[in-house]
């Protein structure tokens, strides 16, 4: 360990603000990234489970009505 | 070749009867040089410096308007599907549209640089820099341009597009061509910038026609 | 060679070993992150030029390398799927091209925050920032071109042809602004010159750029899969495996 205490590390030697500024912007960024391409194919599959939910339900209908 | 001919001579045809077409990106292009003096100041010193840029970002931008609807009425006739579909002529096509493109909005900007150079206040030798420039880049702007164009003809949001697909390539010609006049406004050599400029223009002369080509039918099928 | 791996080119197939890997990646490439930015941040000396500031490097480095490298694997994909019209390069351009812009703005974001207590300001017109600024807008292009087509697989295929074009462009732009930057060299700006590098900060620096790369394939993988879902949705395939689930 390099430094002698948590405010030293926090503090950066006088740079805290533009280590944690970059390091923080990048953290977020990339669970921001992460996140949205989850969200997309969570939203995605839900979208297709519903639609072959739909046909399945309009297959079924029309079996019963013949 | 014949079918070349063709074509050019049907670009030409309806550029003549569309004037608007390539009128007002001209008139674009001398309002934008207008404004500059206006929204800086009319020092003549401040001028020549700030020359190179006005005029190349200028000349840009017009072609950049100029492109928007180069292939929009052929696509919407279904010109460029037919021409697709019958395979052999569409390289003249292309061709003829970069020749007329070239013709309409590339060489007013040349016969207009002495204008230019008496609106911003150059000098002899920076005159006849901006204008071997304008010679050799206005083609390599139009080829640009006409790629920008035509990957974007089926797009359903065009023209703030075709921007941005296309400025980030220009920067090396807008570097190399202002860097030319603001060395002969210093009286220094530019036949080097000249020659990187004449170089990137017979690279692309080589390789946009075929990236066109692929473009044209990918928005076809 | 080519028989072998024609079975890769299927949609399924990828589909299933990207669902895969996937984990695998992730897990090993949020380890690393952690590990070299851990050790980059607190178990390496300062520079006694720079003094704390420099360990900015271990993400500013990784994200800029990787933001070319994410340009050359998608113009590499982007070419594949232009001449042999393989479908899954053609998504795989459109999944890299938003990971390589988040990259990109990261390098850049990062470089300011350098920059700011090493030269003085925010942004300087230098060739390497510059550079990546340009990247961006080409990424930007790729990604909006994509977007702007009523037929998602003309999009692709615009898309792919733009990378191919952008990748041609690259290094003449990068060395124009090069050039540019030479020309009009402010007095101001004193550029440090490129110290060797003690290996006690390297290996840091090392991990967090394999860090990177790791991030990048496993996100390629997650977002390769919803691409394929989204092409293939009219396929018997996919509609079992969502019965399935």
């Amino acid at each position: 360990m390099h430094f002698q205490s948590w405010s030293d590390f926090w503090a950066m030697g006088g740079y805290g603000l533009f280590v944690w500024l970059s390091f923080g912007i990048t953290y977020a960024l990339l669970v921001a990234l992460i996140g949205y391409s989850h969200y997309q194919q969570r939203q995605f599959k839900r979208q297709l489970a519903q639609k072959l939910a739909r046909e399945q339900r309009i297959k079924q209908y029309q079996e019963q009505t013949e | 070749m014949v079918t070349l001919g063709v074509f050019i001579r049907r670009e030409l045809r309806l550029l003549a009867r569309q004037k608007a077409d390539w009128l007002n990106p001209v008139l674009f292009f001398i309002i934008v040089l207008c404004l500059f003096p206006l929204g800086v100041g009319p020092e003549p010193n401040m001028l020549q410096l700030m020359a190179p840029g006005i005029v190349w970002i200028a000349a840009l931008l017009s072609v950049l308007l100029a492109a928007e609807r180069l292939f929009k009425d052929d696509f919407r006739n279904g010109v460029i599907e037919q021409l697709v579909a019958a395979r052999q002529p569409l390289l003249s096509f292309v061709l003829a549209k970069l020749v007329t493109n070239w013709l309409s909005t590339g060489l007013p900007l040349v016969l207009l640089s002495p204008l230019v150079a008496l609106l911003l206040n150059l000098q002899t030798p920076a005159f006849i820099a901006m204008l071997l420039t304008l010679l050799l880049g206005t083609p390599l702007l139009s080829l640009l341009s006409v790629m920008g164009a035509a990957l974007t003809v089926s797009a359903d949001k065009g023209g703030i597009l075709l921007a941005l697909l296309i400025l980030p390539l220009y920067i090396p010609l807008l570097i190399f061509a202002s860097a030319a006049m603001e060395a002969a406004s210093m009286a220094l050599p530019y036949h080097g910038q000249l020659a990187i400029m004449l170089a990137m223009l017979l690279f692309a002369l080589a390789l946009v026609p075929l990236a066109v080509l692929s473009a044209l039918k990918l928005n076809v099928s | 060679m080519f028989k072998w791996l024609h079975p890769y080119a299927k949609p399924e197939t990828v589909y299933h070993l990207c669902g895969r890997w996937y984990p695998w990646l992730m897990a090993l490439a949020l380890l690393l992150l952690l590990l070299g930015n851990i050790w980059g941040l607190a178990f390496t000396p300062p520079d006694y030029q720079q003094g704390d500031s420099y360990r900015i490097i271990h993400i500013h480095v990784p994200s800029a390398i990787m933001s070319m490298g994410s340009y050359s694997a998608m113009a590499i994909a982007a070419f594949i799927a232009l001449v042999w019209q393989v479908k899954v390069a053609q998504w795989s351009v459109l999944a890299i091209a938003p990971i390589g812009a988040v990259y990109t703005a990261i390098a850049l974001i990062t470089g300011m925050a350098w920059g700011k207590p090493m030269w003085g300001t925010w942004w300087v017109w230098d060739a390497r920032l510059t550079s990546e600024l340009i990247l961006l807008f080409l990424y930007l292009g790729v990604i909006a071109l994509s977007g702007a087509f009523s037929d998602r697989q003309t999009g692709a295929k615009a898309a792919s042809l733009l990378a191919v074009v952008g990748v041609i462009n690259l290094p003449i732009i990068h060395f124009s602004v090069e050039w540019w930057n030479t020309l009009h060299q402010g007095a101001s700006i004193t550029k440090f010159a490129k110290p060797s590098i003690d290996p006690s900060m390297l290996w840091p620096l090392l991990i967090s750029i394999l860090a990177f790369k790791v991030l990048m394939l496993a996100l390629l993988c997650l977002r390769l899969r919803t691409a394929i879902l989204l092409n293939e949705q009219h396929r018997p395939w996919v509609k079992a495996m969502a019965g399935e689930e």
